[in-house]
């Protein structure tokens, strides 16, 4: 049984998110949609979906949300970032002017296009594979080197290694999802993501933010 | 390592429910779209294209309803088109949980719109479509818009060079020559227009055999092909195509 607040801060369609939770919830389970420090305090497990620019982001979650306090609560349960919900994490992000992030885990976003040799295609859009660097509750059931669906211009590279979750190729070798304690992150979306997508949501929801 | 190729089928739909034609006349109904949707997700279809092929105004609702059923059963990305002809019709696709929504008539009668829309939102949520008949008279392709129904004198490459320049994600580039014949994409088309842009091009019109898809992204060039008739009458499955292209050396997800 969870009780999953989505973290809505004005930006980004969280709709899909909500409709694939709902998908993988027992019967006595809710999802709910919020900006609320009360309902964060309150539920069992956080997602933090996103789109867009990371400065926008953190004006958004500015507005609508008291950060000191947002940072204390998501440390005290499972909680889950998606797409920009992973790059917020990181402490700063070179995406338009450049902007701090919420320092959560230590590193930057990066921008693919400056980093890449190739004539590849900016944003990586599609179903790459997902190459598990380490153990963790979210791969149950899930093959290493699964296909997930992404859609960023963007990546992130954090500073100690040992909070990458897996890694990804795009002409670089990026990492597609990182963990800390009782958080977990993701680039790609597993709301997209099929079959594989679904069951790591599933997972999410039977994670107890242990590791 | 570049992308892998995807496998789109396409679901026409009219009034809520999933036609095919040829050559956009001749419609016959080939089942619930999200059943149709459903299955193809199981299957592995990378994406599944909606276009409404009625789109009047009246009909507005029903694809919104069919879009939002379909989005609450199916987990992979969802194309949604037809008749989209402002901001807020792109807006309302998307909240009904659409994750790119294509345009075609509209960007012809104002090119504007794809600036305003991408600026706004990001051009991933943009695919740009184009219908195409090649002249009798030379070798280039015009542009058709309104269903195929109203020729333009737009040529079909300079065209989509300036759909990608407004900011469009990809293009949807349908030869009404090749649709429902099951005779092949049209291969020239393609080559000259993927070679041109440098967003991803999805090839639609022509698909009967396994070999057309892989024409399609070999000697086409394409990104990714769209298909419906040899999917919704179960003359392939999506497994069998990526099996098969997967065995003629294509990238596809297995």
């Amino acid at each position: 049984m969870a009780d999953i607040a989505i973290i809505d801060y004005g930006m980004g369609n969280v709709h899909s998110v909500c409709k694939a939770l709902n998908k993988v919830l027992d019967k006595n389970s809710t999802v709910k949609i919020t900006n609320s420090l009360n309902d964060l305090s309150d539920c069992s497990h956080i997602v933090f979906p996103g789109q867009g620019a990371a400065s926008e982001c953190m004006i958004n979650i500015d507005k609508n949300l008291d950060i000191v306090e947002f940072k204390k609560i998501i440390s005290q349960k499972p909680f889950l970032g998606i797409c920009m919900g992973l790059q917020v994490l990181m402490t700063h992000s070179e995406e338009n002017e450049g902007s701090n992030c919420l320092n959560i885990l230590d590193g930057k976003v990066l921008s693919i296009e400056r980093k890449m040799n190739s004539n590849l295609k900016v944003p990586h859009m599609g179903w790459n594979k997902v190459k598990q660097e380490n153990k963790h509750p979210l791969w149950n059931n899930i093959p290493d080197g699964a296909f997930f669906y992404f859609v960023h211009s963007y990546f992130v590279k954090p500073l100690d290694k040992s909070n990458i979750l897996s890694t990804t190729n795009y002409d670089l070798d990026f990492a597609s999802a990182l963990y800390k304690d009782n958080i977990a992150a993701v680039q790609f979306h597993p709301e997209k993501s099929s079959k594989m997508g679904l069951r790591l949501l599933e997972n999410f929801i039977n994670w107890n933010g242990e590791i | 390592m570049s992308l892998y190729k995807r496998i789109i089928p396409c679901l026409d739909v009219a009034n809520g429910r999933v036609v095919k034609g040829t050559k956009f006349i001749n419609i016959v109904d080939a089942g619930d779209p999200v059943e149709v949707a459903k299955r193809y997700d199981q299957e592995g279809a990378d994406e599944i294209a909606f276009l409404d092929i009625t789109a009047t105004h009246e009909a507005r609702k029903t694809i919104i309803e069919t879009v939002e059923k379909v989005a609450c059963e199916v987990f992979i990305p969802l194309t949604v088109g037809g008749g989209v002809s402002n901001y807020s019709d792109v807006l309302n696709l998307l909240s009904a949980g659409a994750d790119k929504v294509a345009i075609n008539s509209a960007a012809v009668a104002n090119p504007n719109l794809i600036n305003q829309v991408t600026d706004k939102i990001g051009r991933q949520c943009i695919v740009a479509a184009i219908d195409v008949k090649q002249n009798k008279n030379n070798s280039n392709w015009t542009v058709y818009t309104h269903g195929g129904r109203n020729s333009t004198e737009i040529d079909a490459f300079q065209w989509a060079k300036e759909l990608s320049d407004r900011g469009a994600g990809e293009i949807l580039l349908t030869s009404m020559d090749r649709d429902g014949t099951k005779k092949g994409f049209d291969l020239d088309l393609l080559n000259l227009i993927s070679s041109e842009v440098s967003i991803p091009v999805i090839a639609s019109g022509g698909a009967g055999t396994l070999e057309h898809l892989r024409d399609a992204v070999v000697a086409g060039k394409a990104d990714a092909v769209l298909a419906a008739s040899i999917f919704h009458y179960s003359i392939y499955s999506i497994q069998e195509a990526k099996e098969y292209m997967k065995k003629h050396g294509v990238l596809v997800r297995i």
